[in-house]
């Protein structure tokens, strides 16, 4: 039974051994390394902690350029259409303008023209009664004198009224 | 999953202890009784059934005896056969402290001799007029506590100043060796047992438990190793100091748990309560016998096989032998961790039970 009874002197160098062991290794060993472990740790989970975050605010970030350049985008759109449509209509309306311009010379134009016409219709009767009054007075006149010359006579007034 | 795994093995291992413990009791009982056979002289007879045309002489080698010599604790440490250091003795004796040399209690022959009242019987120191003394020698495994002490001072106070100079940075060469082991034990053991709220205060206390037992079994494989770890005293006060850690943590959940377990039918008490109570002793007993059990049979098993060589006197069985007590050795590598593992393992897990605030 010798290896199964504990000897009391190995019992005091074991408990003294390991006691002063235990006190050693705390104080100048598991202190400092347990601490740089743990915080080695903390540093590391506060980096990948700080890396997320800036990876979502980047997130937001892209997000909200996303949402400007589309606000943007559909502002400058907008702006283009009704520049476009201020465009149409002002051209329309010159057009129409220029048309109406347009309309009223040409009906002037032709107010004018009747007018003209109207009056020139009128001096071309008066004319043409004047020039019938004078042939007949001629035509009369030469009647009086030869008959031959009489009938040449007409016919040459006759040619000469052709000529207008 | 790795918890699983090992759970398995240890409860193997108590039962590989409790047979190992079985056989030498048994054996022993009955080298007092017979005064001749020991373990080793069974194995020795089997080796003889199994090598019947070997003849083997009656002036056989007691290997029994050089086996428990080898195991035990000694007042000088031999390497090999007349190469030995005599260790200083301390006797506290009727008369005071006496210091003297091992060598002084032997003569040329190794025989033992008086030497100031006093005389070496069985290995241990008595007085010759049969009066009490207390020997507190630096015996063989003294020394070997010492120097593994010693061993675990340089390298963890090293492995500290690397933190310290290093800061934040990885770790670097012997640190970072250290350092997946430490993690390992803290993470895998300690806080996994004790939990986040605790776990810090026993951390320093299971880490020394850990490499302790570790280098020790370690240093006990060496050729001419001693056997800490395999010392029933040694292996004790790891226990009792367990037992202390624990207990004095406890909590009252704990104490609830042992005087009165809570969903537990009153009139069940009355058997429940005394298990509970016969268990917080036989918990840190089963931590001592398990790792005195362990490291001592590998012992007993590797100097078996070598033994075996001078049992059969044969030189062909040699290599044979050699290979197994080579496989044994690197199986006891493998246990050195392990026991470690295990012991501060079930420390933690019952340090973890007494400061657990459990709620039902």
């Amino acid at each position: 039974m010798e290896l199964l009874t504990p000897d009391l002197g190995l019992i005091v160098w074991q408990l003294v051994v390991f006691g002063v062991l235990f006190l050693v290794l705390a104080k100048f060993a598991w202190k400092p390394i347990i601490n740089s472990l743990h915080e080695r740790e903390q540093s590391i989970e506060d980096a990948i902690e700080l890396a997320a975050k800036t990876r979502q605010e980047m997130a937001e970030l892209k997000s909200g350029n996303e949402k400007l350049l589309a606000e943007t985008r559909a502002e400058r759109d907008s702006i283009l259409k009704e520049a476009k449509e201020a465009s149409d209509r002002m051209i329309a309306e010159a057009k129409t303008e220029a048309q109406k311009a347009a309309n009223h010379e040409i009906e002037k134009a032709r107010v004018s023209f009747e007018q003209e016409k109207t009056a020139a219709i009128a001096s071309l009767r008066r004319e043409a009664a004047t020039l019938s009054l004078d042939i007949a007075e001629k035509v009369l006149r030469n009647q009086l004198a030869d008959r031959n010359a009489q009938e040449k006579l007409v016919s040459d007034l006759l040619s000469d009224a052709k000529l207008n | 999953m790795i918890r699983k795994f090992f759970g398995k093995l240890y409860f193997s291992n108590i039962l590989a202890g409790l047979t190992f413990l079985a056989a030498t009791t048994f054996s022993y009982a009955q080298e007092h009784h017979t005064d001749s056979s020991s373990v080793v002289n069974e194995i020795e007879h089997e080796a003889e059934t199994v090598a019947k045309n070997i003849e083997v002489h009656e002036e056989k080698v007691d290997l029994g005896h050089m086996i428990m010599h080898h195991i035990g604790d000694d007042h000088k440490w031999e390497f090999a056969h007349g190469v030995a250091i005599y260790l200083p003795c301390i006797v506290k004796t009727e008369s005071g402290f006496q210091f003297f040399s091992a060598k002084n209690l032997e003569d040329e022959h190794g025989q033992p001799v008086e030497y100031n009242g006093l005389k070496l019987e069985h290995g241990k120191i008595h007085a010759v007029d049969g009066s009490h003394v207390l020997d507190l020698s630096i015996t063989k495994n003294v020394t070997s506590l010492l120097i593994s002490a010693v061993l675990l001072v340089l390298i963890f106070t090293s492995v500290a100043k690397a933190y310290t100079k290093r800061g934040m940075a990885a770790p670097k060469g012997f640190q970072s060796l250290i350092e997946p082991i430490i993690i390992f034990i803290r993470d895998e053991v300690v806080k996994a047992n004790i939990g986040e709220k605790h776990y810090r205060r026993f951390l320093p206390y299971l880490l020394t438990l850990f490499f302790f037992i570790w280098i020790n079994n370690m240093l006990g494989l060496l050729p001419g190793g001693a056997n800490v770890t395999g010392n029933i005293a040694v292996t004790m006060v790891l226990a009792v100091i367990t037992f202390l850690v624990t207990n004095l943590n406890g909590k009252s959940t704990y104490w609830g748990h042992i005087f009165a377990m809570p969903g537990v039918p009153k009139w069940l008490l009355v058997i429940l309560t005394p298990v509970e109570i016969i268990g917080i002793f036989t918990k840190p007993i089963s931590l001592m016998i398990r790792l005195f059990a362990n490291i001592t049979a590998g012992h007993i098993i590797m100097l078996s096989f070598i033994g075996l060589i001078f049992i059969l006197k044969m030189w062909a069985v040699t290599p044979v032998v050699t290979g197994f007590a080579v496989f044994m050795n690197v199986i006891e590598l493998l246990v050195a961790f392990l026991q470690a593992f295990i012991f501060t393992m079930l420390a933690s897990s019952y340090i973890g039970s007494a400061v657990e605030e459990h709620h039902h």
